[in-house]
């Protein structure tokens, strides 16, 4: 029974807070490297710098921002009809299989900009797949999604060491990976557009992929606000009872939603497979499935919430990196600290400074009150 | 004069433009009960919910006990001896009675000594106030009137001297609401002060001492209840005169539309709620279900819309066979013409979170109307939504606003006009006035009836008897499942009430 919140302008909502958020999370991060005797100052400069100060840099940062804007989507469709997808991880894994499965075949008959679109296809329709099994069982069986996706991640990964190890692996080769594919299996670098700021790449993997993330999330807000099974899935989310009312089938709504899930997560796999290294390699989503879930909670849902949440968790991996390599007591584990601080007031602990900075608008703002609105009691 | 138990000067409170109280001056005597009507979104639950502590006003002072109390919160409102039974019940439905009454008031870290503390006070409490329930019970295993009664202990365990009850009998028995009252006149007999917000005049008239009077925002009127009655109050609420009574003509029944045989249904818990029902609705009749709440109306028409599956029977409608047993599609019931008001709203009517207008195409997102192929036309569901608005006087009149912001009365209007605005064949109605102001009901009543001239079939569900009695053509009544007897409209309300606890029809006659 506590106090509703007082219902803040979007500026303050959607501006003002998740910003306040994430500096308190950088000054708790500066304590950290001031505890190990490094000039949390400077490790602020050398991360922006890292990550933004130059076009390799900026490159590297869009590089991860396009994985994660994929995995941050995959998270949040699923959300939107009230199911929690730990899974995009082991989806995005499977993934790269339909890219394989391209670009194996048609590398070297084909050109990229036919093999791309059948890319895409593919690592949609596998990611799919993959998620379709636990979608179907919590539809039909009632096995919550949260445990048989977390199981599915194990097992894309022991079934993709298995193909890497067997099947997948080139005679002779003693590397668990694909062979690398020819020019038709890999996706252009966008050097063009950085020539045209009078930069360079600098050797960064930044690709055309970048470009599918942008139309996803362009695709999910019309799917989720534009569209009649975005309707459904919303009234799912929501209200499962008011669903069964309105004849929405919950079986199918949550197939297809988790499917949709499934096949965003799965399009992450052309970032790394097609982009950079031109094979599918052991572990490719590196841990993204999972940022997906901090950027889909960041981003609350929203594809324009995602693309900068997803542009934040670039720059700390891109930034991160850069630091951890100039700073001798910066360890790469310190830099999971950092994003596991960010996580954690972003995601986790979001609610913390409302309240305070509710009560400083109110403050401010009034007496008597026009535009103050509250949320009725519940 | 009595000493005033709360004041309230000048109280003012704005949602962005709508003003939802304005200047409100009342004073409650204390020992006394003081009744509160009004229109839906008057303000009635807004002016409550400052003095418990959920929203502050933008000016004016409270005073309790003459003095000026600034409540903040509603920890200062519990503090200050104002307990609150809201509209919608703020109970944990898994923990037991106990738990309930403790949450928030523990007292200590280690639960069990508080418990026997709040065992032995409840005993006590129940004793005094004639206020029986299990302790141990866990609460969503209670019935609505008992789950109440667990707020009421709640409030007055915390050491509440004003109690706020916010619509305390839309959800209640009649018999439970007659034990609600004694409750109530037992506590005033303790000195204790009681505001009661409701929409039936009734009750006002038979339990309230004095009774203040809400329109838009203001008080219009402060009157002793001895000195006015029904009708002059629904004028003042309204401002205009009200039918109390509905103004029908016989019906013309035409061809059966719904035709039901031998229908069976189970709950969740394998119980038989529904047995062996059989019965028809025609053109151009309403057909009322009476029944104590419980006794398997809900599970019909959940049935008939083919939100829950019978276990056997069959059903047609319109002449077409459809099966129940398999589980017909809503969505497919829809297009042949049949609509679905649910009892309740904010389960199954309504997404809160969603806008009103998101609200308006509820079930019937699908029509072709609103969008081309897969895509949704926002601006067509706005015209629907607006149209709707305009029909039924949907109050505030946007479409934009978000329905959990909608007072309850205005809530449920958003639900009519969407059901019945497609114009369906036959219309399935649950509680269709539930939390509903006197003007509206009588605007409710009027599209029902008009909608039965027009030539469609509707079956009602009420637990109230006198929306059944006086809106009905034909009434069947349900009692543990079993439709027990058929009546019709001038049976009197006796006669309906034995029926209703399971007397057998003859016994009932007499
Ligand atoms: N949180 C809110 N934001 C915006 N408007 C609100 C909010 N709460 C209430 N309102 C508006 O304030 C007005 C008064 O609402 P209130 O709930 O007090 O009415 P009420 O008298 O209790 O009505 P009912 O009898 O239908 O319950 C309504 O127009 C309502 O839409
Ligand atoms: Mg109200």
């Amino acid at each position: 029974m506590s106090r509703p919140y007082v219902k803040l302008p979007a500026w303050i909502e959607y501006g003002l807070i998740p910003i306040a958020n994430v500096a308190v999370a950088f000054i708790v991060a500066g304590l950290v490297v001031l505890l190990v005797g490094e000039s949390p100052v400077e490790a602020a400069k050398l991360m922006l710098y890292g990550a933004f100060g130059y076009g390799g840099g900026i490159a590297f940062t869009l590089y991860y921002t396009t994985n994660f804007i994929l995995t941050g989507l995959s998270v949040a469709v699923a959300f939107h009809g009230g199911l929690f997808n730990i899974g995009s991880e082991g989806q995005a894994y499977i993934g790269g299989l339909g890219c394989a499965l391209v670009a194996l075949n048609l590398d070297t008959v084909l050109p990229w900009w036919v093999n791309f679109p059948l890319a895409v296809i593919a690592s949609f329709v596998f990611g799919a797949a993959w998620a379709f099994i636990p979608g179907w069982l919590q539809a039909r069986r009632g096995s919550h999604v949260v445990i048989t996706t977390i199981m599915f991640n194990f097992i894309a990964s022991a079934l993709m060491v298995y193909l890497l190890v067997g099947m997948l692996k080139p005679m002779g080769s003693m590397a668990p990976e694909t062979r690398t594919f020819q020019a038709g299996g890999q996706l252009p670098k966008l050097d063009w557009l950085f020539t045209l700021f009078g930069s360079s790449l600098g050797g960064a993997p930044l690709n055309v992929s970048f470009f599918l993330a942008l139309l996803a999330a362009f695709l999910v807000w019309v799917l989720i606000w534009r569209t009649r099974l975005g309707y459904e899935i919303r009234t799912l989310g929501f209200s499962p009872s008011a669903a069964r009312y309105a004849g929405m089938s919950q079986t199918k709504v949550v197939v297809i939603t988790m499917m949709i899930s499934g096949g965003l997560a799965g399009l992450m796999a052309l970032n790394p497979v097609m982009g950079d290294q031109a094979r599918v390699q052991i572990d490719f989503p590196a841990g993204a499935g999972f940022v997906g879930i901090a950027v889909a909670l960041m981003g609350r849902g929203h594809p324009a919430g995602i693309i900068p949440a997803a542009l934040l968790f670039g720059m700390l991996y891109q930034g991160g990196a850069e630091l951890a390599f100039d700073m001798p007591n910066i360890s790469r584990d310190m830099i999971v600290i950092i994003q596991g601080l960010v996580i954690l007031f972003a995601g986790a602990m979001e609610n913390m400074l409302r309240p305070g900075i509710g009560a400083a608008f109110q403050f401010v703002r009034f007496r008597p009150s026009k535009d103050v609105q509250a949320e009725e009691p519940r | 004069m009595a000493d005033p138990a709360i004041e309230l000067i000048n109280i003012d409170k704005s949602f962005g433009a709508v003003r939802a109280n304005k200047s409100i001056n009342l004073r409650v005597d204390k020992g006394t009960i003081h009744g509160i009507v009004g229109e839906n979104g008057a303000g009635k639950s807004t002016l409550m919910s400052i003095i418990y502590g959920f929203y502050q006003a933008d000016a004016g002072e409270i005073r309790v006990g003459g003095r000026k109390v600034s409540i903040s919160d509603p920890n200062v409102a519990i503090s200050s001896g104002i307990g609150m039974v809201h509209q919608h019940f703020m109970l944990v439905d898994n923990f037991t009675v106990i738990e309930n009454v403790m949450l928030g008031a523990e007292q200590s870290p280690l639960l069990a000594a508080g418990i026997q503390r709040v065992r032995d006070e409840l005993k006590r409490l129940e004793r005094e106030h004639n206020l029986e329930v299990d302790p141990d019970a866990v609460v969503e295993e209670l019935p609505v009137g008992l789950q109440q009664r667990v707020e009421i202990l709640k409030a007055l365990y915390r050491g509440a001297d004003i109690l706020i009850l916010d619509e305390p009998t839309g959800v209640l028995t009649p018999a439970e609401a007659d034990h609600l009252f004694e409750v109530l006149k037992q506590l005033r007999a303790e000195g204790k002060t009681i505001i009661l917000i409701t929409h039936k005049l009734r009750e006002i008239m038979a339990i309230t001492d004095a009774v203040s009077v809400m329109r838009r925002g203001e008080i219009v009127a402060t009157v002793k209840t001895a000195e006015t009655n029904a009708g002059a109050l629904a004028e003042l609420m309204v401002g205009r005169r009200v039918l109390l009574h509905v103004d029908k003509g016989p019906a013309e029944p035409g061809a059966v539309k719904l035709k039901v045989e031998h229908l069976s249904v189970r709950d969740a818990r394998r119980v038989k709620m529904v047995d062996d029902v059989s019965f028809e609705v025609r053109a151009g009749e309403i057909v009322g279900i009476a029944g104590v709440a419980g006794n398997g109306q809900s599970e019909l028409l959940e049935a008939l819309s083919g939100i829950r599956r019978a276990e056997a029977g069959s059903v047609r409608l319109l002449d077409r066979e459809i099966d129940p047993i398999k589980g017909a599609d809503p969505g497919a019931l829809r297009a042949m013409g049949l609509a679905h008001v649910p009892e309740d709203r904010h389960h199954m009517g309504l997404v809160l979170p969603f806008s009103e207008s998101e609200n308006a195409i509820l079930g019937y997102h699908r029509d072709a109307d609103l969008g081309r192929g897969v895509f949704l036309d926002p601006a067509a569901v706005r015209r629907r939504a607006a149209r709707e608005i305009e029909d039924f006087d949907i109050r505030p009149p946007d479409c934009r606003l978000k329905t959990s912001n909608f007072s309850g009365g205005n809530q449920q209007k958003i639900v009519l006009a969407r059901e019945m605005e497609r114009d369906p064949e036959v219309l399935l109605i649950g509680q269709p006035t539930r939390g509903v102001d006197v003007g509206a009901i009588e605007f409710i009543h009027r599209r029902i009836v008009a909608m039965r001239d027009a030539g469609k079939a509707i079956l009602l569900v009420s637990v109230e008897l006198d929306e059944i009695r006086s809106l009905s053509d034909r009434i069947l009544v349900m009692f543990a499942g079993r439709i027990v007897g058929e009546r019709g409209p001038e049976t009197s309300e006796n006669e309906l009430g034995l029926l209703m606890a399971g007397v057998t029809s003859q016994e009932a006659a007499e």
